[in-house]
């Protein structure tokens, strides 16, 4: 019998970010999400005959930043180019775009493995360019609405360096953390801000021969990527063992469906017939500029990890968790120094604060309550001031009201009672009512212990100070 | 007093003066147009009603601030493929039909803030792509001097309307020699600036990297006046440049004693008309005995420029005319099924030919495979040719030569034969393709028909070429004939 063949995927990644300047590349106008259909255009971003194109520099900038964050190399001689196509949300019918002359190239991030190795992901190229109108398919016909014409993008390209799905995640996660950490983009996947294409072929396992490609276009999210790369794995492996020739084609992934389709087979394939910008001139970038730039690049996400384990001593995983948004990251880094207390400020934030966060859909920006008031929070606890448990219940308040922590303890009249006298009186009264109870723990359940604690902390609205409960439950009990 | 029968200058003089109002000249234009365009052709958009209405305003300004500076209320006509906010802008082709700029160019801008009047808007060859205004959509452009004559492209109208009293001013834009060629056509002075040193926002594009505007006038006096209105850096537009315009009035003075003139003698080869070759030579004498120096030289290049301009230009059509397809604005076909079909149609139904034949042969250069060969090499030839201008003006001040080889051709005459017709353009091609300035000026007549002269300067030096034209135009009659409207 012959030995199955065991295959390796191999992965590269085209991200497309909208770079978040307040006006588009080529004119004035607005590059805000959404508002009325055609109301955020001009004659350059409607392409009217005689129209030309006018580049941001703010583009240029945002574009350097990200090549900085991203490890690039910046060109010193850039130019617009023009990428020609027909299609209805393309309103010259070409693209202004980077093609021979990229902004930033030959960079690379690191990503962490599972098993907590790291491994270094190249960065090919990152150039500029101009973002397409939407089309709107209606009953009554396709109607094309023009507001995000001409929004400035990055195209970020990898080199064909991850191994698996889960590295393309990785990536991906890792990209998306940089870029909006540097602000260079919100990266909102969900408005189409942040987007992506993956190249995905097979070959024999260690074989430095790759694979016919296919690219996969629309995937959404983090989830469907992993999915769609799955899925053309497994599809190719399959072609390869039945002995088929695999072409390569650009692929749709259909979400619902969950399956990857032919968008253009290789022969009709593009000829994009690429040539230099006439209207846009060299872009000539000196050092000077661009150590201008590096120097607003924040700490990233990776440095920050690190110094997070180092200097709050927390875990590593907590740390990597924390610092994906920078908004989360401060606001974790703001609490601990509150709180004097980073371990509490981790697990309050990645775990409570995420969930409520979650559950109500809202972003670390839209908190309500300060870090500062967290570590009040977590201080009240730490001074058994009041219960772990009521601090759960306050927690929800202080996202509800955004009132600090000791307005709400005092308003609730939730502050823990440690009187050990008039525990002693509350916990003799409720054995006394559960004769039941002192009877089976008695006969040696001590799982009776646990609803007896329970029946008390009811009792007491949680304001008992736990620990005593238990304390004197334990000695008491023993006396019956 | 004929009022449409005087120049700019002469105009803005007397409306400053307060000798005529401002709505009078208008008027004496509009009455000119009516009586004489059913002939020439040269109008596609008449603007009375807004002109008169800008007359007035432009009439109680003068009388309020007691000056109209600038082109002091002077009328221009506008090419239709420069924009003016509320026109049409045809670009002389079906495919814009019904389309009216909801912007004005910044040269339509410049032209209303320095006190002009538009009159409207001037036929042409189809997308500028032509050399007799045969391929205008619309109608067709007579020679004002001889009726079964063409009056040259592609801003046939822009001369002819000067030439034919229509007008004092127009503007024309150029790729390859559109406002020179005409004007050499039909007997007035025409300008092609430097590139960069006029805005070209608002104009439809051809070929970006060779496209110009142009200024057209009577005589140089008139050309610097409306030059001076439109010229410089523009943030609309990135390839203008920031250097100073300057004062070309300071130009207009008949010295040019030590002047060195530098004829290149590809420009007197074969193909050159004995008689307009006559009068470029008699024109020379002229220039010598008002002091220039003048030595024959040699651009080796020039006959590469014709090849490479129609690969540059031809691919950036291909390009630029990409955005006329019946989507956003312009025609569209009534029985186009999708996006493709919309395309296909509208498109195979709004070009015309030769426009048609330029986006195929742009279209084939850009292709993979093909762009090393063809654009690329082209783009190569355009920088020999450049430096071979370059060298040349570390010694000389201006070059001089006859703008195209022959004069006016009769309708029909060339255009079963594209090569005969691409030819006429082959003394202005190189010109645009180093992106230098130059200006014809007419310097005589053969058969009845007009010659032109051609300046060409260094880089931003339209000054020189003023100063050069001036002396030349002070020193001769040609410029005072008027054309008889048959």
């Amino acid at each position: 019998m012959v030995k199955k063949m065991e295959y390796e995927v191999v992965i590269g990644l085209e991200v497309h970010t909208e770079l978040l300047t307040k006006t588009k590349m080529n004119c004035g106008c607005i590059t805000e999400f959404g508002g009325q259909p055609n109301t955020h255009v001009c004659p350059v971003c409607m392409g009217l005959p005689g129209s030309l194109p006018h580049l941001n520099k703010k583009v240029v900038e945002y574009g350097i930043r990200a090549g900085l964050a991203l490890n690039c190399s910046i060109t010193k001689l850039g130019r617009m180019d023009r990428k020609n196509f027909f299609y209805p949300d393309t309103p010259k019918n070409y693209q202004i775009t980077q093609d021979e002359l990229p902004l930033c190239r030959d960079g690379h991030i690191e990503i962490e493995l599972e098993d907590g190795s790291t491994k270094k992901i190249g960065i090919e190229r990152i150039h500029i360019e101009e973002d397409a109108g939407k089309l709107l398919h209606t009953g009554a016909g396709t109607l094309v609405d023009f507001n995000r014409a001409g929004v400035p993008l990055a195209e970020i390209v990898s080199r064909p360096d991850m191994r698996s799905p889960k590295e393309a995640v990785k990536y991906l996660e890792m990209v998306k953390s940089i870029l909006s950490c540097t602000g260079v983009s919100d990266c909102k996947m969900e408005e189409g801000s942040l987007r992506c294409d993956a190249n995905v072929s097979v070959m024999e396992k260690g074989s430095n021969t790759f694979g016919i490609r296919t690219e996969i276009k629309n995937m959404n999210s983090f989830k469907a990527l992993e999915k769609a790369i799955n899925y053309e794995t497994d599809r190719q492996i399959k072609a390869l063992e039945a002995g088929e020739k695999l072409s390569q084609d650009t692929r749709r992934w259909d979400d619902t469906k969950g399956i990857t389709t032919v968008m253009r087979s290789k022969e009709f394939a593009n000829d994009y017939r690429y040539f230099p910008e006439g209207d846009l001139v060299t872009l000539n970038i000196d050092n000077q500029w661009i150590e201008e730039i590096r120097k607003t690049i924040p700490e990233l996400p990776r440095e920050k990890e690190l110094r997070f384990v180092e200097q709050f001593q927390i875990p590593r995983y907590d740390a990597y968790v924390l610092t994906i948004t920078m908004s989360m990251a401060d606001f974790f880094e703001k609490t601990a120094k509150a709180s004097d207390d980073a371990k509490s400020a981790s697990n309050w934030l990645m775990g409570d604060i995420s969930k409520i966060m979650k559950e109500n859909a809202t972003w670390v920006e839209d908190l309500k309550f300060t870090p500062e008031q967290l570590g009040e929070l977590i201080k009240l606890i730490n001074a058994k001031t009041i219960s772990n448990a009521i601090g759960k219940k306050v927690i929800v308040e202080m996202f509800n009201t955004g009132k600090s922590p000791e307005i709400i303890v005092k308003e609730k009249g939730l502050i823990q009672n440690s009187d050990e006298g008039e525990i002693l009186d509350i916990v003799r009264k409720v054995l006394d009512a559960n004769p039941k109870s002192v009877e089976d723990f008695k006969n040696g359940k001590n799982r009776v212990l646990g609803f007896i604690v329970g029946v008390i902390m009811k009792e007491t609205r949680g304001k008992a100070n736990p620990q005593i409960v238990n304390k004197l439950v334990n000695e008491e009990i023993k006396k019956y | 007093m004929e009022l449409h029968k005087l120049k700019a200058h002469e105009l803005k003089k007397l409306i400053n003066s307060k000798e005529v109002k401002v709505e009078e000249v208008t008027n004496a234009f509009f009455n000119r147009i009516d009586t004489t365009d059913d002939k020439i052709g040269a109008y596609l958009y008449k603007a009375k009603e807004e002109a008169i209405l800008n007359a007035k305003r432009l009439d109680n300004k003068l009388g309020a601030e007691g000056k109209l500076e600038g082109l002091g209320g002077v009328p221009v006509a506008i090419k239709d493929n420069i924009s003016v906010k509320g026109m049409q802008n045809t670009c002389g082709s079906k495919i814009l039909e019904g389309y009216i700029s909801p912007y004005d160019a910044t040269v339509t801008e410049r032209i209303k803030s320095s006190n002009g009047i538009i009159l409207g808007k001037l036929n042409m060859d189809e997308f500028a792509m032509g050399s007799s205004n045969e391929n205008s959509a619309y109608k067709k452009v007579i020679n004002p001097w001889k009726k079964e004559y063409v009056p040259g492209g592609s801003s046939g109208a822009s001369a002819a309307a000067v030439a034919a009293f229509e007008s004092p001013l127009t503007l024309g834009t150029e790729t390859g020699g559109s406002v020179r060629q005409p004007s050499s056509f039909c007997g007035v002075v025409g300008l092609k600036p430097t590139y960069g040193r006029i805005s070209r926002y608002g104009v439809t594009a051809f070929g970006s990297t060779l496209d110009q505007v142009g200024t057209i006038g009577r005589d140089v006096e008139d050309c610097a006046l409306l030059t001076g209105a439109i010229a410089g850096i523009d943030k609309m537009d990135f390839t203008t440049v920031n250097t100073p315009v300057q004062d070309y009035s300071k130009s207009l003075i008949k010295d040019i004693k030590g002047k060195k003139i530098g004829i290149p003698e590809e420009y007197f080869g074969e193909g050159l008309d004995d008689k307009v070759r006559k009068c470029i030579d008699e024109a020379i004498r002229v220039l010598e005995d008002n002091g220039a120096i003048v030595k024959k030289i040699s651009l080796p290049l020039t006959e590469y420029s014709l090849a490479a301009y129609y690969i540059i230009s031809s691919a950036e059509a291909s390009s630029n005319l990409a955005r006329f397809d019946g989507i956003r604005f312009g025609h569209r076909s009534k029985d186009a099924l999708d996006a493709i079909d919309i395309y296909t149609k509208s498109r195979s139904e709004g070009f015309g030919k030769e426009v048609k034949r330029r986006i195929m042969l742009g279209t084939y250069a850009l292709s993979s495979g093909y762009y090393d060969a063809y654009y690329k090499k082209a783009l190569k030839v355009r920088n020999l040719i450049k430096q071979d201008f370059a060298k040349n003006f570390e010694e000389f001040d201006i070059l001089v030569s006859p703008t195209s080889p022959s004069t006016a051709f009769k309708f029909g005459e060339k255009t079963e034969d594209v090569l005969s017709m691409y030819l006429s353009d082959v003394y202005t091609v190189p010109v645009n393709i180093a992106g230098l300035p130059a200006i014809s000026v007419p310097c005589g007549f053969v058969n009845g028909l007009p010659v032109g002269l051609q300046f060409i300067g260094n880089y931003f030096r339209e000054d020189v070429l003023f100063n050069m034209a001036y002396s030349y135009e002070a020193s001769t009659d040609w410029h005072k004939k008027s054309a008889v409207i048959e």
